[in-house]
């Protein structure tokens, strides 16, 4: 599956100039509110005809302007989630999951009702109406119904930006199961580096109804160049891992990634279980000498790649770690002291390891 | 029944048939007006708003004037109905239903225009993505969303073809069993000496008519709002 988008479109003030593609697994539209992300998906929805381009999955045409091609939305087969789930206040909950069933043809139905239910665990909510659920038990009945009219694609605008923290908890593991057991690719749009770190394979960096970047979440989200990812609390890098060893001894877990091997908190976590790091720029210090006599566990050999932008008194600087991509902020008297430029050898000293169990 | 005479029988049957056909008959025409007003941007809607709402404005007598003139025997519309379909309608039934219909239908478009306004377009669009096309995402969506506006609109338009007067004698006369609905009985019996009793006994059952379409809405409305989780 491949996704094509090469779309431009005038609202009003703001201009949205956007081209990328998108291949299968989760592709997450990153940026501030503004960047322009959701009128990219209603554009892929055909909920919006742009001025000019042309919107293409896996060749099947979604709209050409230059060809005058528009299908309309209920004919592109797309799966929405809208972040304000949309649920249908006369139907009750089975009516609406079963709504986009009605239309989509006995020999192109791919998912079954009970395995839909099942896996977003909506089976005890099937006779209530929308108005007696919570915003959680919402958005995974919204995420139901999309997928139970059998999208070739689907969308997903912000499903958790309307949610408590501990709902966002609650629905992020099925939306990794959708990413790892629906097997259709995943438009994700989404202003949290967080959601993205944990779910993206690729990632698409928009500012001002542009496209910044485009390509692996890992090698994006390592950037220290890019304006709307650079300089935040939650900048850093992700690393995919395997539990080594679950337990040294020590209650640590030894995890084997190709920057070298990381001791974390086991946490219950079984040998061979892979995961997704994240090792934020703020956890991890230089030092031109290996450090001796450290609490810190976990060093690192790697190579200054590049050095960004200032904010204030910090900087961040991008690491190559045996070819794998790490961030760190450090001062930028440090940056002086240590003669830090791009190509000179140090050790990364990472000083926590947050993960998702996968 | 109740004391009523077969005259008086007769008035109230008469005055339920024109009502229900009046009503019936102004739905579908009253929902593809509020959807054309509320929807459409083609030029001409500030008129047919002006059009619709004439009969609200306009003295009865003038409205079932202009109906005689465009409907009589020799009416523009009249002749042709009666020439090509052999349907008349000057002074016959069918003619009072047109009447109250046409008196009706401004609050019954008043009604669901309100209500198809409160649809929230957001959920058609979404029906829309899930392969509803949009005759479907009307029928599945947008019309029962509407439920509330549309019974409203169907009692108002019956309460008044029930009440409609002025613009029925002018047009249709008032003939017993032909044309003689509850009001028109009601102001011959005030016309003629000793008519108090009937006057006032159709007035009763007038009251009680009224009384259970308001209460019959008002149970459906609340029934609708539940279903739509409102209340």
């Amino acid at each position: 599956m491949r996704l094509a988008v090469d779309v431009r479109h005038r609202f009003g003030a703001f201009e949205l100039d956007a081209r990328f593609s998108g291949d299968a697994g989760l592709t997450a539209l990153f940026g501030r509110s503004g960047s322009g992300k959701t009128s990219v998906v209603n554009l892929i929805a055909g909920l919006v005809r742009p001025d000019q381009g042309r919107i293409s999955i896996d060749g099947r045409v979604l709209v050409d302007t230059a060809a005058g091609v528009f299908v309309p939305p209920h004919r592109r087969r797309i799966g929405y989630v809208f972040q304000e789930a949309r649920l249908f206040p006369h139907l009750s909950v089975r009516g609406n999951l079963l709504y986009g069933r009605w239309f989509t043809r006995a020999a192109e139905r791919r998912e079954g009702f009970d395995r839909v239910v099942d896996m977003l665990g909506v089976g005890a909510l099937l006779d209530r109406r929308p108005s007696a659920l919570s915003g959680g038990e919402r958005q995974r009945v919204a995420i139901g119904r999309a997928l139970l009219a059998s999208p070739q694609i689907l969308l997903m605008d912000e499903p958790l930006a309307s949610l408590d923290l501990a709902r966002k908890a609650e629905i992020l593991p099925y939306i990794e199961r959708l990413r790892d057991e629906a097997g259709i690719p995943i438009i994700y749009v989404s202003h949290s580096i967080d959601e993205v770190a944990r779910l993206a394979g690729t990632l698409v960096l928009m500012a001002a109804g542009r496209v910044l970047a485009a390509g692996p979440a890992a090698s994006i989200l390592a950037r220290v160049d890019l304006e709307p990812l650079a300089g935040t609390e939650e900048a850093g890098a992700v690393l995919d891992a395997t539990v080594e060893v679950a337990d040294d001894g020590f209650g640590l877990a030894v995890l084997r990634t190709a920057a070298g091997p990381l001791l974390a908190p086991s946490a219950g976590l079984a040998p061979g279980v892979r995961l997704r790091l994240r090792i934020r720029a703020r956890d991890v210090m230089l030092a031109t000498r290996r450090p001796d006599g450290i609490s810190a566990l976990n060093v690192l050999e790697a190579r200054v790649a590049a050095i960004g932008q200032p904010h204030g008194a910090a900087v961040d600087v991008q690491l190559d770690c045996a070819g794998t991509a790490l961030v760190a902020r450090i001062t930028r008297r440090s940056v002086e002291q240590l003669g830090l430029r791009p190509g000179r050898p140090v050790f990364a000293i990472v000083k926590s390891v947050a993960f998702d169990a996968g | 029944m109740f004391g009523l005479t077969d005259e008086e029988m007769t008035a109230i049957r008469l005055s339920l048939v024109v009502a229900g056909w009046a009503t019936a008959g102004s739905l579908p025409v009253a929902i593809l007006v509020a959807l054309a007003l509320v929807r459409s941007r083609l030029p001409g809607m500030a008129l047919l708003n002006g059009l619709v709402h004439l009969p609200l404005i306009l003295p009865p007598v003038v409205t079932g004037y202009l109906l005689l003139l465009l409907f009589g025997r020799r009416g523009v519309v009249g002749a042709f109905l009666a020439d090509q379909f052999g349907i008349v309608l000057a002074f016959r039934w069918t003619g009072a239903a047109l009447a109250a219909a046409v008196m009706g239908f401004p609050l019954m478009v008043r009604a669901i225009r309100l209500s198809l306004e409160a649809v929230d377009r957001r959920l058609e669009a979404a029906a829309g993505t899930l392969g509803a096309s949009p005759a479907w995402v009307f029928l599945t969506v947008t019309l029962p969303l509407m439920l509330p506006g549309l019974i409203a609109g169907t009692i108002l338009c019956f309460a008044k073809a029930m009440g409609e007067f002025g613009a029925t004698i002018t047009f249709v006369s008032s003939i017993p069993g032909e044309t003689q609905t509850l009001p028109s009985a009601i102001y011959a019996f005030t016309q003629v000496p000793g008519g108090d009793a009937g006057a006032l006994r159709l007035t009763a059952v007038s009251v009680a008519i009224s009384m259970a379409a308001l209460l019959a809405s008002e149970w459906m409305a609340r029934r609708a709002g539940r279903r739509l989780g409102l209340s």
